[in-house]
């Protein structure tokens, strides 16, 4: 079994890990890194449950081998709540829409919607969708989840216009 | 945890050429969204693998001097998706990749592994067919151009020796010069799906838009490769753009395609949609290159 | 008005609205209890529970569907570096065990079927638990289960109803010689008499649905140790205290040496309502002498050796006269078990009790079959068979329509349940309806009856449909099955309370709903109730668990029972620091007042720390209370959609779609809806794209994974839209009636009517996926 040092930054703090090669990054980030938002839900990149944002994209970590993440700056769940604690408005948008329920699908979810709410421009409900088509979730029908994200959408675009 | 044996990393193109020549068996992993799934699933337990996935030279959209496009093989359907070349040229390549799996899946899925591991329902493989695209291929003993159309030689198996490595993709100015292109993705999800049926359908008209030039056509899932419909364009070539044009299009597909009965579809059903998508992809591309036609 | 026989001719009130209106948090929409550590990651699943130094155990399943296994080799497994333990199904103590998550029957003939041991030697499905490897990471596990060597003696694989009957020589089960599990029939008025009557219109339908995966995208796990001479199991359950029955009956163990602990848990939708890997997981650390062993299935095995939702087919005749008033209606049902019992015949005889309580008029009739195949073993699933009879009844009503030229719409409002409706054959009893309502709302939500008109002459290969369906669904499964929900509070010195649950959240939001019940009638505000989420069985009062809509009806109940007793000791001790008659206290928002005024005369928090604290009388203030539930009362509602059919392309787009429900008052408006949201999402799977395939030679599973199982993504849902009716129940404990999986049942009929509007061509199985389509519009000549 061989193991190898590397260094990434994960959510927003540099970071050194001596991990089995064979591991995936969610292997790494669930243990070493104890990061344990990210979900296991399929291990083939099916279901989303996983995702993590690996240079600003977004990633299904469990078939992302954790060598890879040498030198990458990795933002997990962990990383969207504010530094005090307090709720990102992302997280806040999901509690106050009643986008969560189970809640497994959930930092899969948030982690996927980060580029959409980033966005300088507004996208229809269909692109949200299309958006986060990667993440499945059997208990909200979706709904919920696009209201989350189209809400927090306008919310940034809007204060970015403010300034 | 993968339980593979192995894992050697290459930070060069010329290391990894020096590792696929010292380890022919190893399987290179590009972006790992089929070897990896397939390594889970017991299928290749125990296997070496040579790690090609941070070779950044070999990502990115090129434009040469002669108009040529080269597409580097580790390019992400995300960044094929999103390249002004590409969108400008060929956006029908980026249509096709833009339909495979979702965000993730395109941003981890390599062009270059779409096209290597020589399934039939890859959505790159049948637009770059219809592009008459090339492949250059590398090994330390040398470089080899190969049409892509010679490359595939079975389910699953391509024209890749074990020391060689594709490291670009090339489209010619002749090939997308004033071609208008359309790619229709049948699946059974708007997402996260593979093709039941692809088709790519290609059209140069002529000056006043009543004539077909060039038409090419290919199609995923509709043979054991991504196939060309080879009778349906060389009856094409010339013929006006009129509903008649269509109805031949329909007829000729079936000569062009041998198609299987699976679980996923019949063959039945399979032969179906590829008449009818043949049709409706053409519709679209003569109507992007500026023409119009009535059924 | 029609006069039915048995049906009580009342005029529909909401007769206690004056009660509903006083209540202050019960009908608001408030945030669940739970979201904000789910949004942040610090809610604690099962296998974020999972101890570092925790073994792995791996199944070995059988790669045969029938047979019964002669022998193993294990030399080369025990070689692999890392094993632990190896176990096989000539290990395993011999002891059938029943797995459904029913409350145990003390009645001999109503218990469980116990059909299988923690490890089978009779194999009777493909990927029957056979073997398991015990080691210390998963890879060594995975290597080691590659290596053993299994002899079987190979059996025809009996993969249909048809060949389960014709093929009895060596049954499935030797306690089960025809391969029926059971059967059962009911006749109420005399059939053959009805039928007599003239001028009848008989109107016959056969309908086929499809297995199908409930896709809880946390797969099945659990790990156990022991500790204090128990066996702990924590496990992603609906039903701690059964999967405890279970896991004791499995083991030969007394109830009290085993203990379950289940934390929050990703989905379940009647799956996790089954012991699943809990009983083999709990015997396995008993090998290792009692260490941590994790038995977590992949995907695909969650897919294809847990439970799945049983095919049915039924075939429906009915007589109605010209006025479209039912006379007669018959229906025999057979039911695919796939290879172990689990529930078997409870949901095929709720689909046939159903197809009656839905149109009780005229004579009726309902015969139905439970048969073992060697298919993948089905269980509960989301409304319990009801899904089923629904698209058959529903798509029935249409066909009549159809036929007859009468409206769908007033063919089922002449003879669907009304108010008062007491059924003949399990007394439930219909307390209320807004059924009415329900039809009327939608119908002019989608405008369906002039699109029905308009689209039904349509040529062309793109084509608009609308259709409907509606259904009728118990709140609890009283008085088929015992219904009994314990709960406790207890006061902390700040005047807040743990509110502690039998009952379960599994994603529905029953957490924040029985927060809201116990803060309404305790007088308090919603911060200061604390529910501990996490049941663990040595610990949580008792309740049955998640199933059956059953949660905020029963385990409602229960709260309030409970918070009405804390409420009043806490008026009792109150009344004596204020020394007045505590039958003259009440509490509003923390404050105790005089009954019917505002003025506050102490709080709660400063009764609490005296309770505590006092030195003349401390009392630490509790309740604790079990509401047995004999009672029951139906929800109900109704799904319109308008979809778009690309003839050619055999594609269905769902245009518009909302469902209207009747369940009673409605606690919180933001979980509701999520709730209808979820179901309809899972219903238009259920119609247009999910089933599960099997090879019809060894009857391996085909799609056993999410990429080839089409469960739909983002993209693929339309936008959903939720309505709700709202009489106030009178048996409910807050006017409430069952609404956590109703919404799921309409969607697959209504989208099947819809194409027939569209069409005229009538689709007798779901779902509606293209293929399906293809052929039936080629049979058509539509293409």
């Amino acid at each position: 079994m061989t193991k190898k040092s590397i260094k990434c930054r994960v959510n927003g703090v540099n970071r050194e890990y001596f991990v089995d090669v064979r591991s995936s990054l969610m292997d790494l980030l669930r243990g070493p890194a104890g990061l344990d938002s990210i979900k296991h839900g399929c291990d083939v990149g099916e279901c989303g449950a996983c995702t993590v944002l690996i240079n600003g994209r977004p990633f299904n970590s469990c078939i992302y081998l954790a060598v890879w993440a040498e030198g990458k700056e990795i933002v997990t769940l962990e990383g969207v709540t504010n530094p005090d604690g307090s709720l990102s408005d992302i997280q806040q948008a999901f509690v106050d829409e009643g986008a969560v329920q189970c809640g497994i699908c959930t930092p899969g979810f948030i982690m996927a919607s980060i580029p959409i709410i980033n966005q300088e421009t507004p996208s229809t409900r269909e692109e949200i969708r299309r958006q986060i088509s990667g993440n499945l979730c059997r208990c909200t029908g979706y709904q919920k989840i696009v209201d989350a994200i189209e809400k927090t959408q306008k919310k940034r675009i809007a204060e970015k216009k403010k300034g | 945890m993968y339980d593979f044996n192995a894992l050697y990393e290459a930070n060069t193109l010329q290391e990894a050429l020096e590792l696929k020549a010292t380890y022919p068996h190893a399987l290179l992993l590009a972006g790992g969204s089929d070897i990896l799934i397939k390594l889970r699933d017991g299928k290749y337990t125990g296997c070496d693998l040579i790690s090609i996935y941070t070779l950044d030279e070999l990502r990115g959209v090129e434009l040469l001097d002669d108009g040529t496009i080269v597409i580097k093989p580790l390019t992400s359907f995300t960044d094929v998706a999103q390249n002004p070349i590409l969108l400008k040229y060929v956006p029908t390549l980026c249509e096709a990749v833009e339909q495979i799996g979702a965000p993730q899946v395109r941003n981890i899925g390599t062009i270059g592994g779409n096209i290597c591991n020589g399934v039939t329902s890859a959505d790159s493989a049948t637009t770059l067919k219809a592009y008459d695209a090339m492949l250059v291929i590398e090994s330390q003993k040398g470089k080899r151009i190969l049409p892509y159309l010679e490359f595939n030689l079975g389910p699953g198996k391509v024209d890749l020796k074990e020391d060689e490595i594709l490291t670009a993709i090339t489209i010619s100015k002749e090939s997308y010069n004033a071609t208008y292109g359309h790619y229709i993705k049948y699946a059974k999800r708007k997402a996260m799906d593979i093709a039941t049926l692809g088709c790519s359908v290609n059209v140069t008209l002529s000056g006043d838009k009543s004539k077909i030039e060039r038409l090419r056509i290919a199609f995923g899932v509709a043979a054991p490769i991504p196939v060309r419909g080879i009778n349906t364009e060389k009856e094409t070539q010339g013929h006006p753009v009129n509903a008649e044009l269509l109805n031949l299009i329909r007829e000729r597909v079936l000569d062009d395609v041998t198609p299987r009965d699976s679980w996923r579809a019949s063959k039945e059903f399979r032969l179906h949609l590829i008449q009818e998508l043949a049709v409706r992809a053409t519709r679209e591309a003569i109507i992007k290159g500026g023409g119009s036609i009535d059924d | 008005m029609l006069s039915e026989p048995n049906q009580t001719k009342l005029t529909q009130k909401m007769p206690i609205l004056t009660l509903e209106e006083m209540m202050s948090i019960v009908g608001r929409s408030l945030n669940r209890v739970d979201a904000s550590d789910k949004v942040t990651g610090k809610a604690k699943y099962t296998g974020d529970l999972v101890t570092p130094n925790t073994l792995v155990a791996k199944v070995l399943h059988s790669t045969i569907a029938n047979g019964v296994v002669k022998s193993f080799n294990l030399d080369e497994a025990w070689k692999v570096a890392g094993v632990v333990d190896i176990v096989t199904c000539f290990d395993v103590p011999d002891i059938a065990f029943p797995t459904a998550g029913h409350p145990w029957s003390t009645v001999e003939a109503y218990q469980d079927i116990a059909d299988r041991k923690l490890l089978n030697t009779r194999v009777r499905l493909y990927g029957d638990d056979i073997a398991a490897v015990i080691a210390e990471t998963e890879i060594a596990a995975q290597r080691a289960l590659k290596k053993i060597e299994v002899t079987y003696e190979e059996y025809k694989p009996l993969l249909t109803i048809e060949e389960a009957l014709a093929n009895t020589e060596i049954p499935i089960h030797d306690e089960f010689p025809t391969n029926i599990v059971k059967s059962h029939k009911y006749e109420i008025g005399n059939f053959e008499e009805a039928i007599k009557a003239p001028n009848l219109i008989k109107v016959e339908g056969e309908y086929e649905t499809p297995i199908v995966k409930h896709c809880h995208i946390e797969p099945a796990i659990s790990f156990a140790y022991e500790e204090a001479g128990k066996i702990v199991v924590v496990s992603s359950t609906q039903i701690p205290h059964i999967v405890r029955r279970v896991c004791s009956q499995a083991l030969g163990l007394p109830i009290g040496k085993i203990r379950i602990i289940k934390p929050y848990i990703g989905g379940g939708f009647g799956n996790r309502q089954d012991a699943l890997t809990e009983p083999l997981n709990a015997y396995l650390t008993t090998r290792v002498r009692g260490r941590p062993v994790k038995l977590e299935y992949t995907r695909e095995e969650t897919f294809a050796f847990t439970r799945v939702r049983h095919a049915m087919h039924f075939k429906i005749t009915s007589y109605l006269n010209r006025e479209g008033d039912f006379v007669a209606r018959s229906v025999k049902a057979y039911s695919n078990q796939g290879g172990y019992a689990s529930h078997a015949h409870a949901l095929v005889a709720n689909a046939i009790n159903a197809f009656r309580m839905m149109y009780p008029v005229g004579a009726i009739k309902g015969e139905a079959y439970t048969v073992y195949t060697n298919l993948a073993t089905a269980g509960a699933m989301r409304a319990y068979g009801i899904p089923q009879i629904s698209f058959a009844l529903e798509s029935h009503i249409d066909d009549i329509a159809k036929v007859t030229g009468l409206d769908p719409i007033a063919i089922r409002k002449r003879n669907m349940m009304k108010l008062g409706y007491v059924d003949p054959i399990t007394t439930i009893t219909c307390h209320s309806t807004g059924l009415e309502e329900c039809i009327e709302r939608g119908e002019k939500y989608l405008n369906y009856s002039e699109k029905r008109e308009k689209y039904s002459k349509q040529s062309g290969a793109i084509r608009r449909g609308v259709g409907m369906s509606i259904f009728c669904y118990k709140s609890c499964v009283y008085p088929i099955n015992l219904e009994t929900s314990a709960c406790r509070l207890v006061l902390n010195q700040d005047g807040s309370a743990q509110l502690q649950m039998g009952a379960t959240e599994i994603g529905q939001g029953a957490d924040t709903v029985f927060t809201m019940m116990a803060a309404e009638t305790l007088g308090f505000t919603i911060d200061k109730i604390h529910l501990i989420s996490r049941q663990d069985t040595d610990v949580t009062p008792y309740d049955s668990g998640a199933y059956g809509s059953r949660q905020t009806y029963v385990g409602g109940m229960s709260v309030k029972k409970t918070a009405e007793k804390f409420k009043a000791e806490i008026l009792k001790f109150a009344g004596k620091l204020l020394k007045r008659d505590p039958w003259d206290l009440d509490i509003v928002e923390n404050q105790v007042v005089r009954k019917n005024k505002k003025e506050p005369l102490i709080s709660v928090a400063d009764v609490a720390i005296e309770a505590c604290y006092s030195l003349k009388e401390s009392i630490h203030i509790a309740a604790e209370e079990t509401h047995h539930c004999s009672d029951n009362t139906y929800a109900f509602g109704v799904c319109f959609v308008e979809i778009e059919v690309d003839i050619p392309l055999c594609q269905i787009k769902v245009v518009d779609i909302i469902n209207v429900h009747d369940s009673g008052k409605i606690i919180n408006l933001q979980t509701a809806t999520g709730q209808v949201h979820g179901g309809m999402s899972m219903g238009l799977g259920y119609g247009l794209t999910e089933y599960l395939k099997f090879d019809p030679k060894t009857g391996r599973m085909l799609n056993d994974n999410l990429l080839d199982y089409k469960l739909m993504t983002a993209i693929d849902t339309p936008e959903l839209h939720a309505d709700f009716v709202m009489p106030y129940d009178p048996t409910g404990p807050y006017g409430n009636k069952a609404l956590g999986e109703p919404p799921t049942i309409p969607v697959a009929p209504a989208l099947r009517n819809a194409l027939l509007n569209a069409t005229g061509v009538a689709v007798n199985s779901n779902p509606l996926n293209p293929q399906k389509l293809f052929y039936a519009f080629k049979e058509a000549n539509l293409i």
